[in-house]
């Protein structure tokens, strides 16, 4: 199953390189990393999602727990909380397939931020599930370039 | 008074109370060398740096206290490297100080320069780089505190040559605790209760011990948990001497060449009690089949060993001591020794007789003298009180098996790694922080010459050592391997070119024997271990000797191998 981390971290050199250098020596994977200051100074969140039964998402909570210059972790799956990702796609979209690919936009309420004689370039936000939706999609048309930020997620205020 | 960043160092060496480094100097390192004379503490030389950390882990491990050792930057921080790994994977607290180029130059391929803390980020407990000569005394004090609480483990500090000969003043922190570290985990009530409760229903319950036991100090814990509950004791290779090797409720050690006993009882028990152990898989075998009819509980002071490699019934996470003491006081008022007693009498009585049938033995009577005699001497020859240091193979197996450790810290071995060349530097650590303690080295013919050097080390600084080359003329172990499972396709372990050990222990100043006979080997060995010198005793051995039990890798425990 799909987890996504909150991971608060000393902002020191070299912090993101124990992170990553964990998951790489212990065979964990990361399907998405996102790493900036926190209205705290000297310390960053991280966000990252990974995938793994049970037992491989408990060791990977608590290896990020025994690094020294990790604060604290979350594992935001198992509470309720938002999630975003913004992706930006650069889609074919000749004459005749324009009309129905905007209409795609309106539905998504996506952004086009770019546009060519045959290529448009959106701008989407939102939780996994959409943007993989969005992708998908898409994929017909021909998706030339896709880059992505990577989810960050915040807890909601009421837990109940 | 303002003092450059080599004293500020040095001071902080003094504050942690160090009374022994072990280096190597260099360029990027100098300036604290500058400075040792002024100090307090013996510096050791050694001849490799792979010797220096390794002397400073078994200084570690036969005191308790953190080794520290010193190297250059480049050339001399990378030869470190297996001995860090050596203390990361047996979790031994050793502080290494590596110098590093001036900071202006990190990054430029600066002659003697490597990324030392990117190198051996994934082999230490924790490592920094001082960038500021504001930070330095802090950091050096946060190593200390971090190598030696909670999990120990090896820290390194890489030390700019430039910050080394800035000057500030000197402060000593007092204060060392970190917002995101806190190693003292206390055990949670509820979990104590449950495990009092299984341990009184249980009707076959076992022990088994591992180093977290020494390195928390619950030695004395855990035997008053044995002897009033009457509960038989195995332990890891890094747990022996955590219980007296000699006593009735002693198995012997337990996994790939534990004893008979130690094994089916792990097989049959009804409750297994791991207490700072970690599932290894020398331990465990296959993991399907390991304590199949056990509640599992678990004691570690380290949340990722809970559940790691087998899923346990109540993790019990906390340092063995207070886990230990919090079960002593919840079990001690309602303790009916006799009924405990005989609770487990029957048990006992089973164990006991696995113990009887298959005991740790090998074939006598032979042309050959059989390495596990000469081990057996020397247990006898030193009354069980030497520290033995071992080096890796079979001489490590039989080391484990035929001594039998009555006191915790006096087996020092390279359990995790199982680093060859671990055991003559190690031994001189010990050495260093016992003069008058007998120090044996129980050594491989492959392994000795991996860190030979160092004969060196221990001659000039006039450390008694002895090592006992158990010369069988092959990398043994990975003969019997060969023997074993590669239809004895011996190809390149057959190590019988060697130099001369007698006259290289006399090349270096040593006292060097060698015996080719059984019956040379006690009085041999007893003149040996009577001289107040470095001896080298090259016992020839029989070349095809093999250790046993042994559980094939992989395989389950009860698929042992026997003589
Ligand atoms: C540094 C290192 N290289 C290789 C090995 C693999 N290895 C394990 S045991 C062994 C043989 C050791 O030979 P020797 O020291 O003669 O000991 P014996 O098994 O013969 O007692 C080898 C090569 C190792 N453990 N460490
Ligand atoms: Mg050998």
């Amino acid at each position: 199953m799909r987890h996504t981390l909150s991971v608060s971290v000393e902002n020191e050199p070299g912090v993101l390189s124990r992170v990553v250098g964990l998951f790489s020596g212990r065979g964990f994977n990361i399907e998405s990393l996102n790493v900036a200051p926190t209205l705290e100074e000297g310390v960053s969140l991280m966000t990252i999602t990974t995938v793994g039964d049970e037992q491989i998402i408990e060791q990977i909570v608590k290896q990020l727990r025994k690094l020294v210059t990790v604060i604290k972790v979350v594992d935001l799956t198992e509470l309720k909380a938002v999630e975003r990702e913004m992706v930006m796609l650069k889609v074919n979209a000749e004459d005749a397939k324009r009309a129905e690919i905007l209409r795609i936009v309106d539905i998504f309420r996506c952004k086009v931020v770019d546009v060519s004689v045959d290529e448009l370039t959106l701008e989407v936000t939102g939780d996994h599930g959409k943007t993989e939706a969005l992708i998908n999609l898409l994929a017909r048309f021909g998706i030339k370039e896709i880059a992505r930020t990577g989810t960050v997620a915040m807890k909601r205020a009421l837990q109940a | 008074m303002e003092l450059t960043g080599a004293q500020i160092f040095l001071e902080c060496l003094r504050k942690e109370g160090v009374e022994v480094v072990f280096g190597y100097p260099g360029g990027a390192i100098i300036d604290i060398y500058d400075q040792i004379p002024n100090y307090p503490f013996k510096h050791i030389l050694v001849r490799h740096e792979q010797g220096a950390v390794h002397a400073a882990d078994g200084y570690a491990r036969a005191t308790g206290d953190v080794g520290v050792c010193l190297v250059t930057s480049g050339p001399g921080a990378t030869n470190a490297v297996t001995g860090i790994a050596t203390a990361y994977m047996d979790s031994i607290p050793v502080v290494c100080f590596t110098g590093q180029v001036p900071t202006p130059l990190i990054g430029n391929d600066a002659f003697q320069e490597v990324d030392i803390v990117g190198i051996t980020r994934p082999c230490t407990k924790h490592n920094y780089l001082v960038k500021d000569i504001k930070d330095l005394a802090f950091t050096v004090r946060q190593a200390f505190y971090l190598a030696r609480s909670g999990r120990p483990g090896p820290i390194v500090v890489d030390l700019p040559k430039d910050i080394m000969q800035t000057k500030a003043e000197f402060i000593w922190p007092e204060d060392v605790s970190l917002r995101s570290y806190n190693p003292n985990l206390l055990p949670h009530t509820g979990q104590i209760k449950k495990v009092a409760k299984l341990i009184e229903q249980a009707e076959r319950p076992i022990i088994y011990a591992g180093g977290g036991v020494i390195s928390g100090g619950a030695e004395d814990e855990l035997t008053w948990l044995a002897k009033s509950l009457n509960i038989p004791v195995t332990a890891t290779l890094m747990g022996l001497g955590s219980f007296p090797g000699n006593d009735p409720l002693w198995l012997g050690m337990l996994g790939m060449h534990g004893t008979y006993a130690a094994n089916m009882a792990i097989n049959n028990a009804d409750l297994v009690l791991a207490i700072g152990a970690r599932f290894d898989d020398r331990v465990t075998g296959k993991v399907d089949t390991f304590a199949p009819k056990a509640t599992l509980v678990h004691i570690d002071i380290d949340p990722t060993s809970i559940q790691k490699n087998v899923a346990v019934h109540v993790p019990l996470v906390a340092d063995c001591k207070s886990a230990l003491s919090a079960l002593k006081a919840e079990m001690e008022p309602n303790l009916d020794a006799v009924k405990a007693e005989e609770d487990h009498a029957v048990w006992v009585r089973q164990v006991q007789q696995w113990a009887e049938t298959h005991p740790l033995r090998y074939k006598k009577g032979g042309k050959h003298i059989k390495p596990q005699y000469v081990v057996e001497k020397v247990y006898e020859i030193s009354n069980g009180d030497a520290i033995v240091a071992t080096e890796v193979g079979q001489n490590q197996m039989w080391a484990a098996q035929f001594y039998k450790f009555k006191k915790s810290k006096s087996f020092l071995s390279s359990g995790g790694l199982g680093t060859m060349g671990y055991g003559l530097p190690a031994a001189i650590g010990a050495q260093m922080a016992f003069p008058d303690k007998l120090v044996v080295n129980i050594a491989g013919d492959g392994s000795i010459q991996m860190n030979i050097q160092e004969m060196m080390t221990a001659v000039c600084n006039n450390l008694p050592i002895k090592i006992v080359i158990l010369n069988n003329g092959y990398l043994g172990m990975v003969r019997q391997w060969q023997e074993l499972f590669y239809n004895r396709n011996y190809c390149e372990t057959c190590m019988d070119a060697q130099p001369d050990f007698v006259k290289l222990a006399e090349a270096y100043g040593a006292v060097g024997f060698r015996v080719t006979e059984e019956k040379d080997v006690v009085p041999v060995l007893t003149e040996a271990f009577a001289l107040p010198k470095t001896c080298i005793i090259d016992v020839r051995v029989d070349p095809e000797e093999n250790v046993y039990p042994m559980v094939p890798a992989g395989a389950s425990l009860t698929d042992m191998l026997l003589v």
